[in-house]
């Protein structure tokens, strides 16, 4: 038995490390682990907040920036995040404004932004002749083909919303929790209000090519709603759900490479079943 | 540090002068004055959408007048951090992954500043303020794990770690049972010590003349603001609810409200 399980070691072995030798996935890796940690820490205030759909416009309505980037640039990967990120800033801040001062109900407002804006972007990639392999890949993710220089992007920009919420920590969660307070308290409201909309928008940018903007959502709320299941810090929250959120994308890439599945899909479907497992473990503790 | 700013101590603590604020063609509030004492401890009382919720925002600078103008301590109250607002308990998420000990916390966030993690001399006040209201032994509990009571003396508790000297308490009482509201009145009583002026809106005329030194009777204007056995002359009373006030054998008065959440656009009258 022993000997039998000796000698079904180096195939166990051989399952993890066979799709490491590329590098690409390696990358996918990195990015994946990056991009999830990232996402959940964020996820986890829109969660908290509500703000799921506002996160799901969000990443529809940066499609016709991505656009115009794709047919100003003729196809290069690398400045698309440049365009992302711009628009992602642009669309983030707008919306916040428009859904404050809406004469119709806030989210009728990002609902017709949301699919006005995307069907914008796939109007303009349209126009391109082949257009439906990058057009796919600007919806669903195409972690596989991350670059060094993305490597570097996601960790430079994610790295700077990580910082952000931890020096801002104690007020986003005032603001979070009872904005009444945080104006007796004589925080500036509007503007950090506005500083976690440019850091949700970051994110999205920064989570492009890990699992596109159609995805986008599950990346932010999925970790971050499986950990709300299982702690009752929010500190805990942030942590638990960036354990979630890396495991999924490593999980994920695994089943992509071995069941040949698209990388984003894949990536969504485990964070997925981890919160179905974790809501049934909750359930059946509660009996 | 956020700017905030210093006290003229020669002025009143409130002072009320002129409010009025509407609300889309709607008066909640029509021209009130009035100035509260140091340390004073006022009841707040009148019909539903009467302008008490109103009132409470204009005087803790969430909501802006519409004419007049409110002072404290001789300055606009958004330059103020010792106004503490306590909310309703129906307005807050008690799901919110918090622990009574980080709720608390957050009252310190001002005096903090940015930037800032809290230092040994928050904690005390947060344990300080924690051992005030008696709850010291629930600082780890989740906030939804607490009673109603509980819950409500743990935004007291919020409130003076805020190091606040005007409380506002947005019907505190409401939906507790016998037992916490006097837990609550009488942990009031105790802040008189520690010299906080607190404001009181409540439904509950009995409580408002046992426990409060004044008593104001609003209805979008004040009716009355004296101490109780003259704020709640049957003529005042009947000013302020109209007809939805009725004697009892006993001679004490007692109001039918018919429904109990605070909207102010509930009730026009």
């Amino acid at each position: 038995m022993i000997v039998a399980m000796m000698g079904n070691m180096p195939t166990i072995i051989n399952w993890f490390t066979a799709p490491l030798q590329y590098e690409f996935m390696q990358r996918g890796m990195i990015a994946a682990i990056l991009v999830g940690i990232v996402c959940a820490v964020v996820g986890t205030y829109v969660v908290l907040r509500g703000m799921a759909f506002f996160g799901d416009a969000l990443a529809h309505t940066i499609l016709p920036g991505i656009a115009l980037g794709y047919l100003v640039t003729g196809g290069a990967r690398e400045p698309l995040f440049w365009w992302a990120l711009g628009t992602a800033i642009v669309a983030s801040l707008g919306i916040g404004a428009i859904s404050k001062n809406a004469e119709i109900k806030e989210d009728t407002a990002i609902g017709i932004i949301f699919a006005g804006m995307f069907a914008l972007g796939i109007a303009l990639i349209s126009t391109v002749r082949s257009y439906t392999v990058d057009l796919s890949h600007f919806l669903f993710g195409d972690i596989l083909s991350v670059s060094t220089q993305s490597l570097w992007l996601i960790l430079i920009f994610g790295g700077l919303v990580l910082l952000v919420i931890f020096a801002f920590y104690k007020e986003f969660t005032t603001l979070s929790f009872d904005p009444t307070l945080a104006v007796t308290l004589r925080l500036p409201v509007g503007l950090l209000n506005n500083l976690l909309l440019t850091l949700i928008a970051i994110t999205v940018a920064v989570s492009l090519q890990t699992v596109g903007v159609a995805l986008m959502v599950a990346m932010l709320v999925t970790p971050a709603a499986t950990a709300y299941l299982l702690t009752q810090r929010l500190s805990n929250m942030m942590l638990l759900a960036a354990i979630f959120a890396s495991l999924s994308g490593v999980i994920g890439l695994y089943f992509s490479y071995y069941l040949s599945i698209a990388s984003g899909a894949a990536i969504v479907l485990t964070a997925t079943l981890f919160f179905i497992f974790a809501f049934v473990w909750k359930k059946i503790k509660q009996l | 540090m956020y700017p905030h700013t210093h006290h003229q101590t020669n002025q009143p603590i409130l002072d009320v002068q002129s409010l009025t604020v509407r609300y889309n063609g709607h008066v909640a509030l029509d021209d009130i004055s009035f100035h509260l004492h140091e340390g004073e401890r006022v009841a707040v009382v009148g019909p539903n959408g009467a302008g008490k919720s109103t009132l409470f925002k204009v005087v803790s600078g969430v909501l802006p007048p519409t004419s007049g103008e409110v002072n404290i301590f001789g300055s606009k109250p958004s330059g103020h951090v010792c106004i503490a607002y306590i909310p309703q308990r129906s307005q807050v998420d008690w799901n919110f992954p918090l622990s009574v000990a980080d709720v608390v916390m957050m009252g310190r966030s001002a005096k903090l500043g940015p930037f800032n993690w809290p230092r040994k001399r928050d904690w005390d006040f947060v344990h300080h303020a924690l051992d005030t209201v008696e709850l010291s032994n629930l600082t780890t509990r989740q906030i939804g794990q607490l009673s109603g009571g509980q819950q409500q003396r743990m935004f007291i508790a919020r409130a003076l770690a805020q190091e606040a000297e005007l409380m506002l308490m947005d019907e505190p009482l409401t939906g507790l049972d016998t037992p916490s509201q006097e837990g609550i009145l009488s942990l009031l009583d105790r802040l008189k010590k520690e010299n906080v002026t607190v404001m009181v809106a409540t439904h509950d005329l009995d409580q408002a003349a046992n426990h409060f030194e004044r008593i104001m009777l609003l209805n979008h204007r004040i009716i009355a603001f004296e101490k109780p056995d003259e704020a709640l002359r049957t003529e005042n009373l009947i000013r302020a609810y109209g007809g939805r006030l009725h004697s009892t054998d006993n001679g004490s008065v007692l109001t039918v409200d018919d429904c109990c959440d605070d909207g102010e656009h509930a009730h026009n009258h």
